[in-house]
């Protein structure tokens, strides 16, 4: 039940906030057109690098969506109030979990048109690709809310937050490019299963694991 | 933390004996290994850097799995003194990974013709490097002693626990390097070297993190109950 109203209130929040979501969403497609200049005009090239790109878009934008997640109960030291209410750190966290979950996924699909008009992937199997960015948001969002949570009240936060993400998701970038890699292209192999695995037991173990820490970060 | 005060950091000479020791059977170990040892048919000389390349590997992990033992006790028991630890653990593990991706390289490059390979084990070690290196950097930019000690410490289980999704994705990604050496894998002329050398960065790698963890302590002590001298400086300043 708490966790219900506390997704409530993330899922609101967001909503307000919507403006800083389309900045976010613009700094993706900026970052996606850099790409292009990077790899050359060359049309295979570009293709071939696609999914990739296409994470890294998402990755870079994460943090900026990241970073401020926790400005409103920053703001007059409302997470102080958050935490006398009878509900468990735990439900606070997956409420913020699953609503920054939500947000990057929808930036991963809002970027994903994008992509195929500028890198001109195909994109064989939507529901699929839909699948993998879903699975791929949730690795990036659990951690990553756990650590703005820190990275929030300490000092040098820009820098902080993806020095402390970007290594520790490197199982998510690559496990998520390869199964859309395998997605767009073909997968003769059948190697898509095992890529698929991997992206949710990294999910299992930070979903559990942050969840678990989440109490001793914000009471100390 | 619930523990209230700072320990009064242990002093004596074990770090320092243990330092010197290590250090004495590294040299010994290292003339062997570049003198003594005969060189291997294939790579020749270009080999002899597996003895310290071998020993540091071995180390750095140690170092992050200690490290990771620091941390899980800094969340249970609240003691500052694991604290102390854990900062002295993660910074040593730093260090030697540091110098094992260097090692690694200037390894690789005679040997496969370039500085750097896509292999599981040296691209787990770059990104380990990289994520205790945000760890320290989080340490530094927290100023309150108890929020640093707990968040470093549950950042330092996170890290610690992706080490195996790291490799095994790194691995299903790309393949090169060489079976690892063990004193089973390579022939006996090999071993007293190698031996010798494993224990010395050990011996080495426990004498610093001691040392290290006293410089924590102390500064520790300074930031939560500076001494009265400090304090009498602090509320009079201008007052040499």
């Amino acid at each position: 039940m708490t966790l219900v109203t506390a997704l409530r209130k993330d899922a609101l929040l967001q909503w307000r906030t919507r403006a800083r979501f389309l900045a976010v969403l613009a700094f993706g497609a900026v970052t996606l057109l850099l790409f292009s200049f990077a790899a050359g005009p060359d049309a295979a090239s570009l293709r071939r690098h696609a999914p990739g790109f296409l994470w890294l878009a998402l990755m870079l934008s994460s943090t900026l969506a990241l970073a401020e997640t926790f400005q409103a109960e920053l703001e007059q030291r409302a997470i102080e109030g958050l935490l006398l209410l009878p509900a468990s750190p735990r439900a606070l966290f997956y409420g913020k979990a699953v609503a920054n979950a939500a947000q990057l996924a929808l930036l991963g699909l809002a970027l994903v048109p994008l992509a195929v008009v500028l890198y001109d992937a195909p994109v064989p199997r939507p529901a699929a690709l839909a699948g993998v960015i879903v699975l791929g948001a949730a690795g990036l969002s659990a951690p990553g809310t756990l650590y703005a949570a820190m990275s929030s009240q300490a000092r040098a936060r820009q820098a902080l937050l993806p020095l402390l993400l970007f290594p520790l998701v490197v199982p998510v970038l690559l496990s998520a490019v390869k199964a859309t890699a395998l997605l767009t292209t073909g997968d003769p192999m059948g190697q898509l299963r095992s890529w698929l695995m991997l992206l949710a037991s990294f999910d299992a173990v930070y979903w559990s694991l942050c969840g678990l820490f989440f109490g001793r970060v914000v009471e100390e | 933390m619930t523990e209230e005060t700072v320990p009064a950091p242990s002093r004596g000479p074990l770090p320092f004996v243990l330092g010197g020791l290590g250090l004495a059977l590294l040299v010994a170990g290292s003339y062997i290994g570049l003198f003594r040892a005969p060189a291997e048919q294939h790579m020749g000389d270009v080999q002899r850097i597996m003895y310290v390349h071998v020993p540091t590997a071995w180390n750095a992990m140690l170092a992050f799995t200690f490290a990771f033992a620091c941390a899980l006790a800094v969340l249970w028991k609240g003691s500052w003194r694991w604290d102390c630890r854990l900062e002295a653990g993660i910074e040593v593990g730093v260090v030697l990974a540091a110098l094992l991706c260097v090692q690694g390289a200037i390894w690789a490059r005679p040997t496969w013709g370039v500085w750097w390979d896509w292999d599981p084990r040296l691209t787990t070690t770059a990104v380990m490097l990289f994520a205790f290196i945000g760890i320290l950097a989080l340490r530094r930019f927290v100023d309150d002693p108890a929020r640093r000690a707990t968040w470093s410490a549950v950042a330092t289980v996170i890290a610690y626990a992706d080490v195996p999704l790291v490799y095994f994705s790194v691995r299903w990604w790309n393949s090169l390097h060489q079976m690892q050496s063990t004193p089973e894998t390579v022939s006996s002329p090999f071993h007293l070297p190698l031996r010798m050398n494993a224990f010395g960065v050990l011996f080495l790698m426990c004498g610093m993190i001691a040392l290290r963890a006293r410089v924590s302590a102390l500064r520790l002590r300074e930031e939560v109950a500076p001494p009265p001298a400090a304090v009498a400086r602090a509320a009079a300043p201008g007052r040499p």
